[in-house]
């Protein structure tokens, strides 16, 4: 007989469903449906197998992180659940080289004391002290075993960033989060065309995505949009130009908002520049981070123009 | 079989999704409905709405729908926005290209919860 492992506690589950079977014991679950439509019911596997057909309809990026729906899932073997928003483990890193990626963009590069498993585009907390974190988006690429890469932008009167551009140097500790997020590429439908917009260091997470794909050998477009207000925010400009310099099917459009424009860059809003050229999202994929103003208007935007729901992936920050 | 399955069962739900909450976010009469909500979520929702539509598997009582509703009841929900909805189901299933008997039936299911979706 499968247990549910929960909270420490131990729960036959017979042929009830994992939502039934701990509601059964008074653990309190949000749910709705119980049919495995709403999603109300959301968990996540950290031990165990999560039958398929508890994951129907989840985004591809959930069910990549073992999130299943509660009241479809009949496990058949042993399984430790969690709810969504339980803890996650924080683990110390070093700090491997601090740098300026531009005036106001400081790049981390960070060392974890023990491996982590993350995707491209996740993110983790960084921790000032016990009690202050803030998140940061991963440039890095586990695959490549490099070091975990940050990009903070200085916050004004922001005592996170501020702490970390008067105060950090190579070599220093820090305590860090394990990684999280449903951002990230998910490999598979090679062909599919993706496209990815960000302002300010929303770049960071796609930077890893956009890498991360070229990696997987992802056949379909990757049409990359960076938006700064003048060209003083723009960075990795050189990374990113050797990128479309080695994929055909990379491009990269930085786009100014204010001010003219100069030779190489795009006058306007970056969401318009990347609708103008693609105005038809049909069967698309779609990265969205940065700016939450931006980030709102164009998961309206790409859904109205055509894609779908299900894919599209977004950090607001 | 059902209704559900004569449609196209969950991936014609799926297709039906986007194209539905399009229509009704981009409808002024009643998208102000649907703002306060994430739209990730607010996607799962219709779904489940679409799916009872359909006739498919589903566990929702007239009082779900009551008590489901009625913060929006509260708010001016009325039976005009009710028959935009009505409208939006029915245009949506004729993009999809499923024959006219069945949306009159799934037409007819939406319609039997417009008291308690209503609060009436
Ligand atoms: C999923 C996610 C990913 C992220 N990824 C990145 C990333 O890759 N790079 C990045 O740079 N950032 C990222 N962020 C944002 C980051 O987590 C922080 O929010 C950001 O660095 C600001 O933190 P801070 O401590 O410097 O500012 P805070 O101290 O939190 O202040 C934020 C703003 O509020 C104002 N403020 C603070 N206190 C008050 C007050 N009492 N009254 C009025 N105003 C106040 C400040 O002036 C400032 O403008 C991400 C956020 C999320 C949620
Ligand atoms: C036509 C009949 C209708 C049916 C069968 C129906 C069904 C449903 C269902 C099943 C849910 C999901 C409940 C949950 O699991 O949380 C839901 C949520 C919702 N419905 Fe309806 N609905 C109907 C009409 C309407 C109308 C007319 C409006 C507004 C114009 C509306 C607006 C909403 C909103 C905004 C939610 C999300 C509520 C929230 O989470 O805050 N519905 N509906």
């Amino acid at each position: 007989m499968a247990k549910v492992i929960y909270g420490g506690q131990s729960y036959e589950c017979g042929e009830h469903s994992v939502l039934d079977c701990l509601t059964a014991q008074g653990v309190v679950v949000p749910s709705s449906c119980r049919s495995g439509i709403c999603q109300t019911c959301l968990m996540r596997a950290v031990k165990g197998e999560v039958p398929e057909r508890a994951q129907e309809g989840l985004k591809p990026t959930l069910a990549a992180q073992n999130y299943f729906l509660a009241c479809s899932c009949f496990p058949q073997s042993d399984i430790e659940v969690v709810l969504p928003e339980a803890g996650l483990n924080r683990l110390a890193a070093s700090v491997a080289s601090v740098e300026y990626l531009n005036a106001d963009i400081l790049g981390i590069r960070l060392h974890p004391s023990r491996p982590l498993e993350y995707k491209a585009g996740q993110f983790i907390n960084l921790f000032k002290d016990k009690a202050t974190a803030r998140s940061y988006s991963l440039a890095s690429l586990p695959a490549l075993d490099e070091p975990l890469f940050l990009n903070v932008r200085k916050v004004p009167g922001g005592l996170v960033s501020n702490w970390l551009f008067e105060n950090l140097k190579a070599g220093d500790e820090l305590e860090i989060s394990e990684a999280t997020g449903d951002c990230f590429y998910v490999p598979g439908n090679a062909g599919q065309n993706i496209l990815l917009i960000a302002t300010g260091t929303g770049l960071a997470p796609l930077y890893g995505i956009v890498r991360d794909a070229l990696m997987n050998g992802h056949q379909g477009r990757l049409s990359l949009y960076h938006g700064s207000y003048d060209i003083g925010g723009f960075y990795l400009v050189d990374e990113l130009k050797e990128l479309v310099r080695l994929h055909d099917n990379f491009s990269y459009v930085p786009c100014v908002s204010e001010g003219a424009a100069p030779k190489g860059y795009v006058q306007g809003m970056v969401l318009d520049a990347a609708l103008n050229d693609y105005p038809d999202l049909s069967g698309w994929r779609v990265f969205l981070c940065g700016n939450p103003n931006m980030v709102h208007a164009a998961k309206k935007q790409t859904f109205f123009a055509g894609a779908s729901m299900r894919e599209i992936f977004a950090d607001p920050f | 079989m059902s209704l559900f399955t004569d449609i196209g069962g969950e991936p014609a739900v799926n297709a039906a999704v986007d194209i539905f909450y399009r229509k009704v976010l981009k409808d002024d009469r009643i998208n102000r409905f649907f703002s306060g909500v994430d739209m990730e979520k607010q996607a799962a929702k219709q779904k489940a709405f679409l799916t009872m539509a359909f006739g498919g598997p589903h566990n929702y009582t007239g009082e779900d729908m009551r008590r489901g509703h009625a913060h929006l009841v509260a708010q001016g929900l009325n039976d005009t926005h009710f028959d935009a909805v009505m409208e939006h189901i029915g245009a949506t299933l004729t993009e999809l290209k499923v024959p006219a008997n069945l949306i009159a039936q799934a037409a007819a299911i939406a319609e039997s919860t417009r008291k308690d979706v209503l609060g009436k």
